[in-house]
């Protein structure tokens, strides 16, 4: 057994691990954080995809003491603590984007990942982006659509400049959906 | 009765965003893998290596004695609990239907068959005590093809039976009176065309693996499954292992996805219930992504010789189609009856003046095939709209024009095909209009004679895919003439709380399909109430008793009327109770948005909140009313329903490489009215991407031996959002006439429609080199070869085309 030391959607939790254990493993059957699935076994398919230290990773594919001392955040985290849906949460509902929604905590953190490198993708980057997230039920295009509306909601909705600042009290809900 | 009588309908026909979403986009949902309960213990399954063989020797001792394990039993030990997996559809009288043991016992007949199970107290430690259990296979001959299996001296999957011949069943329109003998057709045609076309095996792929859980410590034993069909998995328990049917209950928690693949009583739910009874304690079974492609079964894997004739302007005589249809090593649910469905689909939407089918299903040392979202009817539409496209050819004709000669046109409804079914409603004219409008066809029509004119190394095809299909399973009749085990209704139930509030109990179980919002918006229109206001249950037969479950584009066309029905009752039940309160004749009243009104006097009105509240109290009701305004209804359609669309697929193909470009795809599908054109939308994405898959990525393959090459996401190449392209959808309504909400299913449509739409227009892109066919997938390789066996065949006959 090996210990380790993660924070996991804000919270630090410290375990003894047996080290073969993989991280999503850790997540679900160890830390109860149940909303990040695994769907194949073969690292394909990227329904377990959280970010780790800030990057998206396929949490199959790390082993649970190569996150000591990381921050992790899954689908669970991502939702302000007033429970505020992250843009690309929201727009994933908006736009339809997922049906029977098992692929779907993987491939919002892998638009979250994607969308934190490049703020503004094209259709075509959004697919390639998500080439590593596969969904059945969709066909994609919802997916897509989302990310893309999810791109303009933050660009919306980043910090305001002085000048342009509206009184608060009409920002103050959109603000909240900045993520920090 | 219709939903205008009593309704302002402003919530069917809206884009309402899904109840569902709130769960699953914040990973809230209650995935059966995410159960855990106390004591509860982990199986693994050991699976057979061997295609076929028989099992000489088994010791699980060893693995007992590792660590965490608490037990180990092989198919010997549970021999007298497990029970049988049953077929319910024999489709003829004397359909050979061999024994079917969840976990072997003497024998394996494909590879991933489970042979052992391991319960230990978690699951690492339940895998790796697979590997000490000790077991010997004897091999036996494996028998891989279907026309091999069926020669004389071909091994045998179930050597007692001595056949590899499950059943042969046939249709002639001849006989059954409803049309003419297709022997004549064909001696007087001007055209005959035969081809065969192979049906690719494939694999349902829904995301979640399947994964069970048994606890058999309370006064009824309770089965999580990710299923979807809660309601036949209970039946199935109790007749199939002895169990009382009112002490199992079932329960499907969010489900993620099923395609057909769910649609099955499987090994390893009967082995976890076996194992949870042997062991008295909670168990849990998961898949593995690589277990589920070896073990859940396949789809499609048939073998299509199918010939048309017609005369010379392209009017179409005759059909016949002779069909092998791979059952695997055993029969699943409806395996044998998957094929079946197809039959009444090959003359599709063409005036068909003679028609044969003969179907034979064939066991192979594979695994089983069942149910894969459409179930017969794409491999059906293939065929026939890959010939449509072969019969223009040959005849010259655009595929369009030749169809258009041959549909049945928007004034000939409702009309009884040659297969004896009777189309109810549809308009192929005005799909097929919209989406050549939509498509642009005459351009990019020209656009292909410019690059045909050319020479350009990337060629561009048109497909066209013109689809319907019998959906809307079923009218319990005909299920029965088809000797289907169980009926084709369904149920739902409507209650009032005393606030106003409303449950609704659906016997459908939906995974991925939007039930909680589309029964959402029908309720809210039939009884006045807000959307938010309604809850939909289902997928627990405690609170949803009744139900036959979702497949077959059933749920809304079957349960939504079911569920029109009771909300009806509802409203018939609270009239007497408004007009006591509002002191009139039940007669003088109307119900409109909600609320009961006085006719004539429209300040004085009781909402069904306040019925509800009255016969709570119940204080003060008329005299002989029953206190209570739930209802529930039972519904069994007359007839199935037919959706259909126009499909079309433009295609780059480069002829150097053999790679095919997605460059548009149209669909114009008529689904009748819509409850929620985003959810109708999404299906119909979701639906072609599917259809796409079988023509251009996917395909089951196994070696000589048995092994399955492509047994995991490596290999079984499933879609990823790079590989496919937009799709610009459209849709026609022709309200079903049989249905007080005019709705069709659509669950299936897409993946009926796309698969001909995709290859025909890779092979139009490749005719003029002389190419008249490409085995599905259309790999790069696939294409490339066809494009080389074209021109070798060309230049050995010496002639240009």
């Amino acid at each position: 057994m090996t210990k380790i030391s993660m924070t996991v959607d804000g919270i630090q939790y410290e375990d003894d691990v047996d080290p073969r254990t993989l991280l999503v493993h850790h997540l679900r059957d160890r830390l109860g954080k149940v909303g990040t699935v695994v769907g194949c076994d073969t690292s394909n398919c990227g329904a377990c995809t959280v970010l780790l230290a800030g990057k998206g990773v396929k949490s199959c594919t790390v082993l649970a003491v190569q996150a000591d001392g990381m921050d992790v955040t899954t689908v669970e985290g991502l939702s302000g603590p007033d429970g505020t849906l992250h843009p690309v949460q929201q727009a994933f509902h908006n736009s339809h984007a997922l049906q029977c929604g098992f692929c779907t905590p993987g491939m919002i953190m892998a638009a979250v990942d994607l969308l934190s490198e490049n703020p503004s993708p094209t259709t075509d980057e959004v697919r390639e982006g998500l080439e590593g997230n596969l969904c059945r039920c969709t066909g994609y295009q919802n997916i897509v659509r989302a990310v893309q509306d999810a791109a303009a909601t933050m660009h919306a909705t980043a910090p305001p400049t002085a000048e342009a600042a509206e009184p608060a009290s009409t920002t103050e809900a959109n603000a909240q959906e900045v993520p920090r | 009765m219709t939903v205008t009588e009593h309704g302002s309908g402003t919530e069917v026909g809206r884009d309402r965003r899904r109840k569902e979403d709130a769960r699953l986009i914040t990973g809230r949902t209650m995935w059966t893998e995410n159960i855990t309960l106390p004591g509860m213990l982990h199986l693994a399954i050991l699976r057979s290596p061997m295609a076929h063989a028989r099992i000489s020797h088994v010791d699980v001792s060893p693995a007992r004695h590792l660590p965490g394990v608490i037990d180990a039993f092989c198919g010997r030990d549970i021999a007298d609990i497990q029970g049988a997996l049953a077929c319910a559809w024999p489709v003829t009288e004397d359909t050979v239907v061999p024994d079917y043991p969840p976990l072997a016992v003497d024998e394996v007949r494909h590879t991933g068959e489970p042979v052992a199970v391991v319960a230990a107290r978690d699951r690492a430690s339940a895998q790796d005590a697979l590997e000490a259990i000790e077991i010997d296979y004897e091999p036996l001959p494996v028998v891989m093809d279907m026309e091999a299996a069926l020669t004389a001296d071909s091994p045998l999957v179930h050597s007692a039976q001595g056949t590899n011949k499950s059943y042969t069943w046939i249709f002639d329109s001849a006989e059954a009176g409803t049309g003419g003998a297709v022997a004549d057709a064909e001696a007087e045609a001007e055209v005959v065309l035969s081809r065969r076309y192979r049906q690719q095996r494939l694999v349902p792929a829904f995301m979640e693996p399947r994964s069970v859980v048994v606890d058999p410590t309370g006064d009824q034993i309770t089965m999580w499954s990710a299923t979807q069909i809660p309601h036949i998995l209970r039946l199935m328990l109790a007749m199939c292992t002895g169990t009382p049917e009112h002490k199992i209950r079932v329960i499907a928690p969010d489900v993620g996805g099923g395609f057909g693949g769910k649609l099955q009583i499987t090994p390893e739910e009967f082995i976890t219930f076996a194992a949870a009874r042997r062991l008295n304690r909670p168990v849990k079974y998961v898949e593995s992504r690589s277990e589920s492609m070896l073990s859940a079964h396949h789809g499609r894997d048939q073998i299509q010789d199918i010939t048309l004739s017609a005369r010379g302007d392209g009017t179409i005589t005759g059909l016949s189609v002779k069909l092998l249809a791979n059952m695997g090593a055993y029969l699943g649910i409806v395996t044998p009856g998957v094929p079946i469905l197809g039959a009444f689909m090959f003359n599709a939407i063409y005036k068909v003046p003679a028609y044969r089918f003969e179907c034979t299903g064939v066991f192979t040392n594979t695994t089983k095939t069942d149910a894969y979202r459409g179930a017969g009817r794409p491999e059906a539409t293939y065929a026939i709209e890959r010939l449509m496209d072969e019969l223009a050819a040959e005849l010259d004709l655009d595929p369009i024009e030749l169809r258009r000669r041959n549909w049945i046109n928007h004034d000939e409804f409702p009309y009884t095909t040659v297969a004896g079914l009777t189309y109810d409603s549809g308009n192929y004219e005005a799909a097929t209009d919209h989406a050549m409008q939509l498509f642009d066809y005459d351009a990019l029509r020209r656009e292909q004679a410019e690059r045909r004119a050319s020479g350009d190394p990337i060629q561009l095809g048109i497909g066209v895919s013109t689809y319907t299909e019998m959906c809307g399973l079923a009218p319990s009749r005909i299920l029965g003439q088809l000797r289907y085990g169980a009926g084709g209704w369904e149920s739902a139930s409507v209650r009032m709380l005393p606030t106003g509030k409303v449950e609704v109990v659906t016997g459908t179980s939906p995974h991925g399909q939007g039930h909680e919002t589309a029964w959402s918006q029908i309720v809210a229109d039939q009884l006045g109430v807000p959307f938010e206001d309604v809850e939909v249950l289902h997928g627990d037969t405690r609170t949803s008793h009744k139900g036959l479950d979702t497949y077959g584009s059933r749920s809304l066309a079957v349960g939504g009327t079911a569920l029109v029905n009771a909300c009806q009752k509802v409203v018939d039940k609270a009239k007497p109770i408004a007009a006591h309160l509002l002191e009139c004749d039940p007669s003088d009243l109307e119900f409109t948005d909600g609320q009961f009104r006085v006719k004539g006097s429209p300040s004085s009105a009781k909402t069904l909140a306040d019925c509800a509240l009255a016969v709570f109290t119940s204080h003060e009701m008329p005299d002989g009313v029953e206190p209570t305004l739930d209802a529930d209804a039972t519904y069994d359609p007359d007839n199935f329903s037919f959706p259909h669309g126009t499909h079309l697929c433009a295609t780059e193909v480069d002829t150097e490489t053999g790679r095919v470009t997605i460059r548009s795809y149209v669909a114009v599908d008529d689904v009748g009215r819509v409850v929620n054109p985003l959810i109708v939308e999404g299906q119909v994405h979701g639906g072609i991407a599917q259809g796409v898959a079988q023509a251009l990525y996917e395909e089951a393959v196994y070696d000589a031996d048995g092994n399955l090459m492509t047994g995991t996401f490596v290999d079984y190449t499933v879609p990823s959002p790079a590989d496919l392209p937009d799709f610009v959808t459209g849709r026609t309504e022709t309200p079903a006439p049989g249905h007080p909400l005019g709705a069709k299913g659509v669950g299936e449509a897409g993946t009926i429609a796309s698969t001909p739409a995709v290859v025909n227009a890779v092979v139009d892109a490749l005719r003029p080199a002389g190419v008249t066919d490409v085995a599905m997938p259309c790999t790069p390789e696939r294409v490339w070869q066809a494009i080389q066996a074209a021109q070798q065949k060309s230049a050995t006959e010496g002639g240009d085309r």
